[in-house]
């Protein structure tokens, strides 16, 4: 291998990291705060990606019709949860963000579908389209079941998975899609060809880390994520709701995943079912964070990246083989070096 | 009048009855402790009156009936609970959980701040640790912690579940004289303890629990020289 063939393996390395980055934080984001591996993660990515596409050949997305039926399903599930509570006086707020606000993207996309608009335009609906699925799936399928063991959440979390990739292939069809490229800008550095994309999916890897880490230290709220995440009973009793901590970690990690699925799907092809491994690869950064640390997180991410375009390149057969045999020696160092978590003990 | 009334108060695990019918109040200014051994039903008690448990019978706050409010409701009402583990963000700065503690007057910096000075001239200790993860502190200093933080929430009921507890005897001493020293801020408390003595000689009023139920009853003062719990409970000497 020559130093210029590894510059190249390493820039693609870093471009593929980077969007793993993006979906490993939201998979940590969520787990800290609900306990639950939102497996369907990749699957909204994959989602945004075929949303925009399906905007800009002039179709009508299905998902519009899956955030009109998830907001119908969680008002009427919340609106008998609080007539049972004895609690009316909360009906109509349950009304205004169950049903009103996913409506509006879904409203907007529907009203608009079919005309030209300028790609920023298409991008803004394809993310606030799909930005109100993963809290609306929260409600009606991990809300009810939020004191289980983790184990079932993963179990819950996976089923839903399978059921997203099967309307998935209801809603797109099965051909693979590629949108419009968001630049044409091309920049040689150190004998590599470096596309504006690229740079483009690598700034949005540091620029929502920071935010990440900015939401996180600076705000009431993020520490309210935190304090949620750390100790659930001590959150509840300063009185910080833990549902809506989960609802605002499931809006983040879904913009995230919702960014990184619009910043790939120019350069790799997405099928409906194509955000599994991008999912599971970006988990693997996660293992390596432990599920919890932010930093490690999104370097075992990169490192993911750089591993599976190395690993491409030796063996292209062995690609996915090379990365998740990784696992295994990343899950032994962390089962020798560090302490287990306090509901490990109690249990 | 009081500011907490409950009546007929019942928590049952599955069939197992926890508390049984309990009724006390707590009138506004006064700490009132419930005294009583291990599984006496204390902490469920405190935990039902926070709403985090399902319980039977009415709780009254200012008057109002709280009994059908979510845990969220009562803490915005001015309920507070510090419970006996402390339930402290252990790996975040003595700072935010302070800053946290004060959550629901979040939108008013002005407030969160000189409830922030309020907390570190009562505890100076905390103020030396501000940033310090919780989780570092020692037993005395986490209770400060924890009192401190719920302080920050400016709560009308205080109701402390074994402030005492896994502390050394010197700082039980100033755990006690602090919550005494809370008097003067008008919060009025509802402190639970197994360390009879010590909460006796604290509060204005006293309730005994056994299995679930309240045996006696009576202000702190005739209590402590009653000789049915001298026998019991406070034992002779100390």
């Amino acid at each position: 291998m020559t130093a210029q063939i590894a510059a190249f393996l390493t820039v693609d390395g870093v471009t593929t990291g980077s969007i793993y980055v993006l979906i490993a934080l939201g998979f940590v984001l969520i787990f800290a705060v609900t306990r639950v591996i939102f497996v369907p993660f990749g699957d909204i990515a994959a989602f945004t990606a075929l949303t925009l596409s399906a905007l800009q050949t002039k179709h009508l997305p299905g998902t519009v019709g899956l955030v009109a039926a998830l907001a119908a399903l969680a008002t009427l599930l919340e609106v008998i949860r609080l007539a049972r509570a004895r609690r009316p006086g909360q009906i109509p707020r349950a009304l205004l963000f169950y049903l009103v606000l996913p409506l509006i993207p879904a409203a907007a996309v529907w009203a608009t579908a079919g005309m030209t608009l300028p790609l920023p335009v298409t991008i803004i609906l394809a993310l606030a389209l799909i930005l109100p699925i993963a809290p609306l799936l929260d409600r009606v399928v991990f809300r009810p079941i939020a004191d289980g063991t983790v184990l079932l959440l993963l179990t819950v979390s996976v089923a839903l998975h399978f059921a997203l990739v099967g309307l998935g292939l209801l809603f797109f069809g099965p051909e693979g899609v590629r949108t419009e490229p968001m630049s044409d800008y091309m920049v040689m550095v150190a004998g590599v060809p470096v596309s504006g994309q690229t740079l483009m999916i690598m700034a949005a890897a540091v620029i929502f880390s920071g935010l990440l880490f900015l939401f996180f230290e600076f705000t009431i709220t993020g520490k309210s994520l935190h304090a949620t995440a750390v100790n659930r009973t001590g959150a509840r009793l300063m009185g910080i709701r833990p549902e809506r901590a989960g609802t605002i970690a499931y809006l983040l990690g879904s913009l995230l995943a919702g960014i990184s699925g619009i910043l790939i799907s120019p350069v790799n092809t997405i099928f409906y079912d194509s955000g599994f491994l991008i999912g599971l690869k970006a988990f693997v950064g996660a293992i390596i964070g432990g599920l919890v640390s932010f930093p490690v997180t999104a370097i075992g991410a990169l490192f993911v990246g750089i591993l599976e375009s190395f690993a491409a390149f030796q063996n292209s057969a062995f690609k996915e083989v090379i990365v998740f045999g990784v696992l295994i020696p990343v899950l032994m160092w962390r089962s020798y070096t560090f302490a287990h978590s306090e509901e490990d003990i109690d249990e | 009048m009081a500011l907490l009334e409950i009546d007929n108060l019942t928590v049952s695990y599955g069939k197992a009855e926890a508390v049984r019918g309990v009724s006390l109040n707590v009138e506004t200014g006064r700490i009132v402790t419930v005294i009583g051994p291990n599984g006496a039903g204390k902490t469920s008690l405190l935990t039902a009156a926070m709403g985090l448990l399902r319980a039977g019978g009415t709780l009254r706050f200012d008057g109002e009936d709280i009994s059908q409010l979510e845990t969220e409701k009562r803490i915005e009402m001015g309920l507070c609970l510090v419970p006996e583990k402390r339930e402290l963000f252990a790996d975040m700065s003595v700072y935010d959980n302070l800053l946290l503690g004060g959550f629901i007057g979040r939108h008013d910096r002005a407030r969160v701040r000189s409830d922030m000075d309020a907390v570190f001239d009562r505890f100076p200790r905390l103020a030396e640790r501000r940033t310090q993860k919780a989780g570092t502190l020692s037993g005395g200093e986490r209770q400060m912690l924890a009192l401190g933080r719920a302080l920050m929430g400016r709560p009308r009921l205080l109701m402390l579940d074994e402030p005492s507890l896994g502390l050394a005897p010197l700082i039980i001493r100033e755990i006690f004289h602090i919550i005494s020293s809370l008097r003067e801020t008008g919060v009025s408390i509802l402190l639970v303890e197994q360390n009879a003595r010590a909460a006796l000689e604290t509060a204005d009023f006293g309730y005994v629990m056994e299995t679930g139920e309240i045996g006696h009853s009576g202000p702190a003062e005739g209590l402590i020289h009653d000789p049915r719990l001298i026998a019991t409970y406070l034992g002779a000497g100390h």
